[in-house]
């Protein structure tokens, strides 16, 4: 198995990445235009406001739940998210006997069109390596508590599923507006850190 | 085939660190890294499993000192020398020259 060739571990990744962006350009193989595109895509279009959505209209519509956790790649669709990095999807229910950790061990695969780019931790090797072994000390460091009679589960992301958490509905919230149930989800609980 | 990637399990790596809202890139170079993917893919013709593989080759303590996007840096020059895109020398010229400030 051959190593790729390395660039010096000491340069500086800023450099690195200018290197090979402007021989590229100059090549006439990239538009730097384009990657501007997808910079501004996945800072300020993409994002957990996404899987909020998909969490609020489960939680108001029971038929829509349904079809989420039967085919959760074509009901997150019909609200408008898929594609890159979320091609096959399913939807995992957090209820009160069982909760829900999302983690890829081997790398970092997260669904993309309904939570963003995933934050730095989730990438971390404590994270891949913790998630699936002591997840309730993953939990506890994120301030979850979860009772000892509620099971833990932890899925172990593929390279072609993507996880998502569907968290329980919090109490006193039936007056709520879908938007407004929206806005009570966070990126954290649909990755199944919180609850 | 495991490898240093296969992290699932293992001891000693230290408590999950997070910090809160932090942005999409932390430096402007994560987010160029990151548009590399999808400009690269298109005209190369790697899969994503090659851009994996290509991580999980990456020297191992180098592997778990390196951040996330470095990772990503490694496989794109990985697929685009054995492809013939560029080449290792051009590379590292440019780089050497962007070092000492030129364009």
């Amino acid at each position: 198995m051959s190593k790729p060739h390395a660039a010096k571990p000491e340069s500086d990744p800023a450099i690195r990445v200018r290197a090979l962006e402007s021989l590229l350009a100059e090549k006439g193989l990239i538009d730097p235009k384009a990657l501007d595109a997808l910079v501004d895509t996945y800072e300020h279009k993409v994002g957990p406001r996404n899987g909020a959505k998909v969490v609020a209209r489960a939680w108001v519509d029971p038929a829509y739940k349904q079809r989420l956790l039967n085919d959760a790649t074509a009901a997150i669709k019909e609200l408008g998210f898929s594609g890159l990095q979320g091609e096959d999807m399913v939807v995992v229910e957090n209820t009160p006997e069982v909760h829900n950790l999302v983690v890829c061990t081997l790398c970092s695969c997260y669904p993309w069109p309904t939570l963003g780019l995933p934050p730095v931790w989730y990438k971390s090797a404590p994270y891949r390596a913790r998630a699936v072994s002591d997840p309730r000390g993953v939990l506890k460091e994120f301030g979850t508590e979860v009772s000892e009679n509620v099971e833990v589960r932890t899925w172990d992301t593929t390279a072609e599923l993507r996880y998502l958490v569907l968290p329980e509905r919090p109490s006193g919230t039936e007056n709520l507006t879908e938007d407004q149930l929206a806005e009570l989800v966070t990126r954290d609980s649909m990755i199944g850190v919180t609850k | 085939m495991n490898g240093i990637h296969d992290l699932g399990g293992m001891h000693g790596l230290g408590p999950v660190v997070a910090e809160k809202n932090e942005p999409v890139f932390h430096e402007e170079w994560e987010g160029r890294a990151f548009g590399l993917f999808a400009a690269t893919f298109v005209f190369a013709g790697y899969t994503v499993d090659e851009f994996r593989h290509a991580i999980e080759k990456i020297e191992p303590a180098h592997y778990l000192e390196s951040s996330y996007y470095e990772h990503w840096m490694f496989a794109f020059e990985d697929a685009l020398i054995k492809r013939g895109f560029v080449t290792r020398e051009e590379l590292d010229a440019r780089m050497a020259k962007l070092q000492k400030g030129g364009n």
